[in-house]
């Protein structure tokens, strides 16, 4: 399909094929006019060059390959002024992220709101917070839609015609149904034992759902070795360097709704530590750029104890991360054994001065009622592990009371029903009758007695 | 004799086959004897030290053998060996 030439001792391959076949339709913009901005992919490892095809891993270490820019060049057309003047999605930062042409999927999604959460802040100690709210990211509200519309758009760009995943429940919902508006065929590949709205949220969209007897580490070796074999686009394996591109505008957003500025702390829920790792590029970019002025940040991940592989090795002062076996959590979505970014996640902590935090089941569920009760946000499981890891980090002064911090608040509570259910109270059932209404719910002359 | 899915990356080194057939009491012998069929194959998989890569995971019957025994992980006469990158979340 293409290919690539290694001369011995040159430095990087000479592409001789460049995705040479039919035009495609619908996407006329193939690469007859690559981005003068997203020049490469490259080694994180070794740094060895290679085009910006649909692989993922370093022939020589297995290191995963990342996109590499001009940022000369962006720097030289990217302004405040003009990421301001564009609609209000995640592709008014275009030239930071790797595609060629025109997105030509999830042109909505992004800009979610950052929400200045004054009663939460209070509840937890600490002087000003922020929740960056992606429960509300469209169109399947977590924020994989951003790391979808990157790789759908790419996939296009490549000529897949069919693309898929392996996921732990978000990123099947994203993949079914970005590909449904665009027309693409899916697979996606789930756990066997996902939350039914995560299921039914993927369903939905016409999409092939295919659902594994095993842990998600189980699900992810099985779409590597069907990657391998058919030429289908999985979106976090043969796509993943433009894939993990996408989560960077969660931190550009930031960055931008805080008026061109990095916030102190960052809260980062982490599962394989790609989205943690690509804020911390973020602001890193925006900071080459001249975008944000330099200003101390610090970036924290939150896991759940079930499944803390990442947090575990960071308490252990090592970057090496022992794999879980068998994860044990509520949040499923988070729980992955082997996470593939874990010992970058752990260098962009250490480096920012962060560190990581893990809690219980009761914990997570506790996150989830105090983001809804003093934010009126109501978040998925991982949205319960941030805040409450955020609540512990606060109370343990590892984030000081007197600061100010954000949490990336990254899925929709309605997806994790099962979590919470039974857990917050149940509604009272009365007659239509006005006195079983006072009698039972609010009774103005013992106002104190009935209502709550 | 075991068999060894081989992905991606690796198959410019074993004339593009996805599956081989290779001999050993366990992994490091394993990866010896590829090593002798393929050579420079083993250099892939493992560090100086001879361990597994970071982002590289081994598994005999999908159990991954950092579970196991690592490489002294025995291996018997159908096993199915798999060897995968990592792969970002999900
Ligand atoms: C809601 C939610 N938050 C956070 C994450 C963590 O993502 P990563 O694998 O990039 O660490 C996931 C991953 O599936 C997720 O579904
Ligand atoms: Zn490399």
């Amino acid at each position: 399909m293409r290919g690539s030439l290694r001369l011995p001792g040159a430095g990087f391959p000479i592409v001789v094929k460049w995705l040479k076949t039919e035009p495609l339709a619908g996407s006329e913009l193939v690469m007859d006019k690559p981005s003068p901005f997203f020049s490469n992919l490259k080694c994180r490892e070794c740094g060895q060059l290679y085009p910006k095809q649909a692989i993922h891993v370093c022939d020589f270490d297995f290191g995963p390959l990342e996109a590499d820019y001009d940022y000369a060049a962006i720097k030289s057309v990217l302004t405040r002024e003009l990421i301001e003047s564009r609609p209000k999605s995640m592709w008014r930062y275009r030239e930071l992220l790797p595609i060629d042409g025109e997105p030509s999927v999830g042109m909505q999604v992004g800009f979610t709101p950052l929400v200045k959460a004054d009663r939460l802040a209070k509840a937890l100690g600490i002087r000003e917070l922020y929740i960056k709210n992606d429960t509300v990211n469209y169109p399947t509200l977590s924020f994989k839609d951003r790391v979808v519309s990157v790789a759908l758009s790419r996939a296009c760009e490549l000529g897949f015609k069919v693309v898929a995943c392996a996921s732990t429940g978000n990123l099947a919902n994203s993949v079914a149904a970005n590909a449904a508006s665009a027309g693409l065929k899916s697979y996606v590949l789930i756990p066997a034992d996902l939350e039914q709205g995560k299921v039914l949220g993927s369903l939905v969209y016409g999409t092939n759902v295919i659902s594994i007897h095993g842990a998600y580490d189980q699900v992810n070796r099985l779409c590597s070795e069907i990657a391998g074999k058919y030429g289908w686009g999985f979106v976090n394996v043969n796509l993943r360097p433009y894939y993990a591109e996408g989560s960077k505008t969660m931190g550009f957003e930031i960055a931008e709704q805080l008026g061109w500025q990095l916030p102190q702390h960052t809260v980062v829920p982490m599962a394989s530590g790609s989205l943690l790792t690509k804020i911390h590029k973020s602001y890193k970019e925006f900071l080459e750029l001249g975008l944000v002025e330099h200003s101390p940040f610090k970036i924290y991940g939150a896991q759940a104890t079930g499944c803390a592989p990442i947090s575990h090795a960071m308490k252990r002062g090592t970057d090496i991360v022992k794999p879980v076996p068998k994860p044990d959590t509520i949040a499923k979505s988070l729980a992955i054994g082997t996470p593939a970014d874990g010992y970058y996640a752990i260098h962009s902590m250490k480096q920012t001065g962060g560190c990581a935090e893990d809690c219980t089941d009761e914990e997570i569920v506790e996150g989830i009622r105090l983001l809804a009760e003093y934010a009126g946000i109501f978040a998925e499981t991982a949205g319960g592990v941030t805040v409450a890891c955020a609540k512990k980090l606060i109370a343990s002064g590892q984030i000081p009371a007197g600061d100010s911090a954000v949490l990336c608040i990254t899925g929709h509570g309605l997806k994790t029903q099962e979590a919470i259910n039974g857990k917050c109270g149940v509604p009272r059932t009365i007659n239509p009758s006005l006195r079983e209404f006072e009698e039972q719910v609010y009774n103005p002359d013992n106002a104190s007695a009935a209502a709550q | 004799m075991p068999s060894v899915l081989i992905p991606t990356p690796l198959r410019k080194l074993t004339n593009e086959l996805d599956t081989v057939q290779a001999a050993g009491a366990n992994i490091s012998e394993l990866l010896e004897n590829l090593d002798k069929a393929f050579p420079g194959l083993k250099n892939r998989v493992c560090d100086e030290n001879g361990t597994v890569r970071r982002f590289v995971n081994v598994y005999v019957n999908g159990e991954d053998i950092r579970f196991l025994k690592e490489n002294a992980t025995e291996i018997k006469e159908n096993d199915e060996i798999s060897i995968v990158p990592a792969i970002a979340g999900g």
